[in-house]
This record gives C-alpha cells, structure tokens and sequence, in this order.
C-alpha cells in the first residue's frame, strides 16, 4: 500500500485560519511570540535598573499589591525567585501549591483561578503540567498571569534569564537587542528537546535576535521536526556551518560543541529514557557534557542549565562547578528577570498598547 | 394523519432521478405523489408549505451521531439531539452506543427508540460491537438487529484485537449488519502517563501536545481492510468512520478497486479545518481522529469530488461548557456538528468546490442510506418515507453555538459563514423544524414521531 498523497488536481480554496490571539491583558507573559524586541528591550533594562535599585526604595514600586503563585508542580528556582522578586517590589505574595489545596478535592483551573481574583490577586503566576495552561487561565481571570512553566510548550521567563547571562558574556553593557544582537552566535541545545519548554522558549526566541540555534539529541528526544517549529524561522539548512539565525539539528554533540558559543545542556530524566528505551551508558556516552569534552570541542564556550541538573547524568559535577559554567549566574539573573516582569504585569495599562 | 403538500419548490432527487420544479403531496408518512406545479390530484384537505424559490430535498442522514442518552443526558439527549437534527435538515440520525450503559443489548437498543425520549427525527441505533465495548466479546447481532440496530461498532475504542475483528466481521455479515469501525491504534496514541491530544507534527511539537500519528490511524484501516480480504466469501461489510488522513482514503480507495465492501465517511471539520486550528489550544478544536495537516485535508477534498468518501457524517459529540473549559490534554474529545454540516457543505463542497448539488445531497443522504441499508429513505421516490429538507439553496447565514438547538455549544465553527438555510424538515409527514405554513399557523411546530 503507498501512503503518498496523490498530488491535488486543482488549487482548492480552504477556510482561512485566524489569526492566533493576544493575550487578553497586556501585563501577561504567556509566550515571548508576542513579546516585541522593542518590550524585549524594556524588559531588559528593567531589569537591570530595578537590580541596582535601593531596596527599600524599589519596595514602593509594588506595595501592598497583591501577587498569587499558583503552583501545580514543584519547584525550585522559579518559584522562589518569582516570590523574592514580587517581594523585592514590596508586593504581598501568597502561594497556592496542588499539594495542599482545593486543587486536591477537584477544583478546576478555572475554579482556582476565580477564587484568586476574588481573594483580590492581582496577577497570576502560574505552574502547572498541561501545556497551553497559562491561556486557559488567562482567559478564565482576565487577569495578567505570568506563565512560569506550561507543560511541554514555553517557560518564557527562563528564555529571558538565558539571554540576560548569554548577553552578559557575549554583549557585556547591552540591554537594547535587536534583529542582530545575537548575529554570528551559535548556542547549542543538547538533551530532552521533545519534552523542553525551556529549549521550545530559547528555539523561538534567540534567532529573532540573530542567533543560530543548533538542536543537539538523539532522534528519540529530539524529532526532526522541532525545526519547522517556529513561525518566520528559515527553514532548517544543511550542512553544520550554514551558519545565519535560525534553528538546525545536530545528532553529533561533538560538533555542536565545536561551533558552540553558548552550550546550554537540559535535565535528562533517567525515566523518559527508558520509557524510550533508550540506554543511560549511550546516552551519556555520547552527550554528557565532560570535562575532556568541553576542554577538546568548546574551551571558550559558557556553560547554561536551567536546571535542576542531574550530575552525572547530562553533565558531570567538574563542569557544572567549573570555570565556564554560569548556572547559577542563570539563577540569579532570574530574580531581576522576574522583579520586570513582575513590575510589568502590574503596572501595564489595559488601554495602552500592548507590550 | 394530515396530508401535507409542499409547493412550488425545486425538487432534487438524485437517486429519484427528479431535478426540476414540482409539487410533492405527503401523506400517512409516506410520499404519495409527485407532479408537475399545480398538478397534484389529492391535493384536498393537505396543509400547504409554500416552497417557491427552496429546494425540496430527502432528509438528510447522519450515520455518525453521539445523543449521549442514556447516561449523560447533561450534554445532550435524545429529544434535544434530534431537534438539532432536524433543525440542521437531517431526518435520521444513526447513534454510536458509547452512552452509559453501552448500548450492547437489545434492551437499550429498543429503549433508545422508543416514543418516551421525544425524538423529533427517526434515531437509529448503532449497537456496540462486543460486549461494553470492550473488544473481548462479540455480541449477539442477532438480536440486536431484530431490536432494531442498523450497524455495529465500538466506536471510540477501536476493536484491536485481530481475532475479535475477524469474527464481529464474520458475524455482522452473517446476519448482513455493517461494522463500523473508528480506526485508531490506541496503544499508538495512550499509554499509562499521557494521551496524545492533537495530530503529530510540527504545530503539536511548537504546542508542547503529544501527537497522533497518521499511521495510527492508517495502520488499522489497512488491518481491517487485509480482513474483510481474508473473509471475501462472506461478503463483509466494513465501513470506516470519519477517515482523516490521505493514507486511510488511499487505502479504501484500493480496497474498492479490489472489489471489497470497503466504505468511508469524512465529517465536515475533517475536509475543512487543519491541525493550525487548533489555536491556541480551542478545546473546540479537539477530537478524535484530530484536525490534520492540510495534506491530509486535501486528500479528503479530493476524495470527496472523485467519490471515494461515501458519506458525510458530523460525529456530532456534544459536551458541556465546562467540560470543555479545561485544560486542553484533559479536554474531552470531540464537537457538535448537526447544525452547521449542511451549511458548510453547500458553502464549501458545492459553491466553492464545484460540487454538484446533487452530489452534495447524495453524500448527505442516499448514500449513507444505502451503507445502513435504511429502506424507503435518503430518496423521495412515491411510496417511501416521507422525510424531507427544504431549504433556501442562496441564504447566507450566521451560525451562533449558542443559539443552536443542541443543549450543547462545542463548535469550532461558531461565528462562521454558512450557505443554504433550512426551513422545514418533515420527518414522516410531520414538521420537526421549521414554522407552520398555514396562513392561521395554527399546526404545530413540530411533534414527536412514533416509535417502532
């Protein structure tokens, strides 16, 4: 039996498909899709502004303001990091977690989300498992929510601490970034890209600035079709040294190492492999960022994780302490990140443009 | 019973072989004559519906409907599911029997057409498969045919298993009952963490939702096509339900050639929309076979000019608001389809595609007729049922969920341009929708039609 598509007599008209809509409130960072390089910027330098702000004068910022967590999975980084930054801003944070709530007895997102905004919150950061959660949520409130992690799809604000530390190496000084900030820059993306909302954020947003991003991953983690995944990102190009923005596919880690300026290693989960049966000693063997390895392929190369990072699993404990990593520049870069987005939330107008 | 004459309207009947201007008189639910304008003899006494300028049509019939009664009569039921029906000019509607209990005995079978549950339209009852649809036990067709029902499926959960498929096509054919089968390699598409919520594919990856593959689907329309081979002396009927990919219609259209009893039906939202509608996750835009790539769409087109798809069938799944309002992996499948298959079908098949009128009716009508060998309907011929559409072919109207007839709103087609609007559909010699053309209006709008 074939399984081709005979070829279309004739050009068919079909029903248009509309266009995707924008978040109903201008303060919501559901996606970075909708964020411009103009808001890009300001978030940016917001950022580092309020970083370097008098504590006790940046506490008037946000006082008394009301900022709920809602956290439907654990979590670390993103969580206490949302929390000192809401703080940082003088706003009252209260947090919600599935584990010891109305969540437990079969409250709906929606449910929950009401009763927030009924509590008085004023915005929403939301945690939870199923993708496309933070529009459901969004939609529901009417209230700006601020995506911290949905599902599979976009951690936005992990995207933007990344290219705070990334421009911090690459572009010391540089707040306002545009179509060529990043250009002739290579990050590489090495791990669990099919279940990454952190490389799906990154992916989509660091060649609109420019750079050139190189999925790295066995084809059971990585399918060849995360590169047509971005809307007005070229289509992949051969060959590894096509160079210009865009996102490629790599199976040879070595190689993405060699081209790499930025080599951002992801959490593998030692269940998803075997889900995949996949082998642990192969993976490693042939992705674990080591040592030897990045000394051979990457010497000048800066070392991201999101974290939590497995040691010893998709990297080893000498290099994520080592010289050129900045994981836990990442970290602290996510709590200036998030005092913006935070400000930005409660303080974009409905009537204004939206940013 | 009051006779009934519809008047002055353009009659299509293409498996009648009627396309022109004329009079049709119906009677103790039957046609009892047809002639040319002003020219009907018995015409004394009859109520009159003025049709000058409509179409004058067969019902419609869906051979793919979810009424949800018995059990989840919170989304639809038997009375407000054929009153969408009727309202989208479909006279007969054919129910899969994932209701709660599943229709696996005769008992429900026959309770399910029974006068109590206020249809307005004729509901014909799809028995399950094997017993609660399980997959394990074939049932009794036997009797399930005898109560009534008009084919077998477990629609919904797919008989995997290939002993159990050979024998519920061995005994369908046996007692000449059609299986329907919804082609999905469940083991492909669930596992014991996730189910997959949307086609695989690029717009699936960008969304972080787990895919369906094509080859889930595929993979078991080819099986069961490899079957009704094996059993060809037997003559078995497979019919495959809403094929939505270009690999199912090749493969059912490779089957005919065989000379197979292979059939297939498309809905509307499988011919028109793309993975791409799915948005930003619009729990609307979700069900099961999912929206595909517009590879897949277009195959489907094709398929249905050159005639390889044989029917049209909405699947119409009804689900509450809030049901729906959720996240979209926990969303349930599936989307209401009765009110606007029509409209959509004349807007997009007939005006924009060329297809003739008469084609159009026939997949909407004679055709899914003849697949469920439904006697006397899907053609106005003299002496069969009198179940009739007539609509206004040139009205272009707004479809709103909302004000549907269906206690449900779950379409991705709310807000949409629609063509052809219906007026009345007869079910029986009786109006099921549409108002009263009396010039005192003193009949009633409509009515509920006896039961078997």
């Amino acid at each position: 039996m074939t399984q081709t598509v005979a070829p279309a007599r004739r050009t068919l008209a079909t029903p248009p498909v509309a266009a995707s809509p924008f978040p109903f409130h201008p303060g919501s960072l559901l996606s970075l899709d909708h964020l411009t390089l103009e808001s890009l910027s300001h978030l940016l330098a917001r950022a580092t502004a309020l970083e370097n702000q008098d504590p006790l004068t940046r506490m008037r910022i946000l006082a008394k303001r009301r900022v709920a967590l809602l956290f439907y999975e654990s979590s670390t980084r993103t969580r206490t990091s949302f929390e000192l930054a809401a703080k940082s801003l003088g706003a009252d944070t209260t947090l919600v977690s599935d584990k010891s709530s109305s969540i437990e007895k079969g409250e709906t997102l929606k449910d929950t989300g009401l009763t927030l905004r009924a509590l008085g919150a004023e915005a929403i950061i939301l945690r939870h498992p199923s993708s496309g959660a933070a529009w459901l949520l969004e939609s529901a409130t009417r209230l700006p929510v601020l995506n911290a992690g949905d599902g599979m799809h976009q951690h936005p604000t992990q995207a933007l601490l990344d290219l705070r530390t990334i421009l911090a190496h690459l572009r010391p000084g540089v707040t306002t970034v545009t179509a060529e900030t990043l250009a002739g820059v290579t990050v590489s993306i090495t791990g669990d890209i099919l279940h990454s909302r952190v490389a799906r954020s990154n992916m989509l947003l660091l060649p609109r600035l420019g750079a050139r991003v190189l999925l790295c991953g066995p084809k059971e983690l990585l399918p060849e079709l995360a590169a047509q995944a971005g809307p007005g990102i070229p289509p992949q190009r051969q060959g590894p040294v096509a160079g210009g923005p865009g996102i490629e596919i790599t199976r040879d880690f070595e190689a993405a190492l060699r081209q790499s300026q930025i080599v951002m290693m992801l959490r593998i989960q030692a269940e998803r492999l075997a889900g995949l049966q996949l082998d642990l000693e192969e993976y490693k063997a042939a992705y674990q960022l080591t040592g030897p390895r990045l000394a051979a392929f990457a010497p000048m190369a800066t070392v991201l994780h999101p974290g939590p990072i497995i040691r010893g699993l998709e990297i080893t404990a000498g290099v994520a302490d080592g010289p050129q990593s900045a994981i836990l520049e990442q970290v602290t870069n996510g709590v200036a990140i998030r005092m913006a987005v935070v400000e930005r939330a409660l303080t974009a107008s409905i009537q204004g443009g939206r940013a | 019973m009051t006779a009934l004459i519809i008047r002055g309207g353009h009659l299509i009947d293409p498996a009648g072989g009627v396309d022109a201007l004329k009079d049709i008189l119906l009677k103790d639910g039957r046609v009892a004559e047809i002639a040319g304008p002003g020219k009907l003899k018995a015409a004394d006494g009859a109520e009159v519906l003025d049709a000058t300028g409509l179409t004058v049509a067969p019902g419609l019939i869906d051979m793919h409907v979810h009424l949800r009664e018995p059990g989840q009569t919170h989304k639809e039921t038997i009375a407000t599911g054929t009153a969408a029906a009727a309202a989208g000019g479909f006279t007969s509607v054919a129910a899969m029997p994932n209701t709660s209990p599943v229709n696996d005995s005769p008992e429900t079978t026959r309770w399910m057409q029974a006068p109590e549950r206020g249809a307005v339209v004729r509901v014909f009852p799809i028995a399950a498969a094997t017993r609660g649809s399980k997959g394990e036990v074939v049932n009794d067709y036997v009797a399930l045919k005898a109560a009534g029902a008009v084919a077998v499926s477990d629609d919904g959960l797919p008989i995997l298993k290939d002993s159990v498929m050979r024998e519920a096509l061995a005994a369908a054919s046996r007692v000449g009952l059609t299986v329907i089968q919804h082609a999905e390699d469940t083991r492909l598409t669930h596992t014991a963490n996730w189910s997959a919520s949307m086609n695989a594919g690029a717009v699936a990856f960008k969304l972080g939702l787990r895919g369906m593959s094509n080859e889930a689907e595929s993979a078991i329309v080819e099986r069961d096509i490899r079957m009704v081979a094996e059993l060809r002396e037997a003559r078995p009927h497979l019919h495959v339900a809403h094929v939505s990919t270009a690999a199912s219609v090749a493969a059912v259209r490779q089957a005919r050639r065989n000379g197979l009893r292979v059939s297939c039906e498309a809905a509307p939202h499988h011919f028109l929309l793309t993975d791409e509608h799915v948005g930003l996750y619009d729990t609307n835009a979700k069900m099961c076979p999912p929206l595909r790539s517009s590879a897949d769409r277009d195959a489907l087109i094709e398929a249905l000019l050159d005639g390889v798809i044989d029917a049209i069938a909405t699947d119409h799944a009804p689900h509450a608001v809030h049901e729906k309002e959720v996240e979209f992996e926990r969303a349930p499948n599936g989307i209401i389809g009765l009110e606007t298959a029509l409209g959509l079908s004349l807007r997009w098949l007939h005006k924009e595609w060329k297809l003739p009128l008469g084609r159009v009716l026939n997949l909407l009508s004679a055709q899914p007729a003849a697949l469920l060998n439904l006697k006397g309907r899907g053609t106005l011929a003299v002496g069969s049922f009198a179940d009739v559409v007539v609509f206004d072919p040139k009205a272009e109207w707004t479809y709103r969920a909302r004000e549907g007839k269906s206690k449900s709103h779950n379409s991705p087609f709310d807000g949409w341009t629609m063509q052809g609007k219906v007026r009345w559909t007869i079910s029986e010699g009786r109006i099921a929708y549409g108002t009263c053309g009396a010039a005192d209006g003193a009949c009633a709008p409509s009515s509920t039609i006896e039961g078997v």
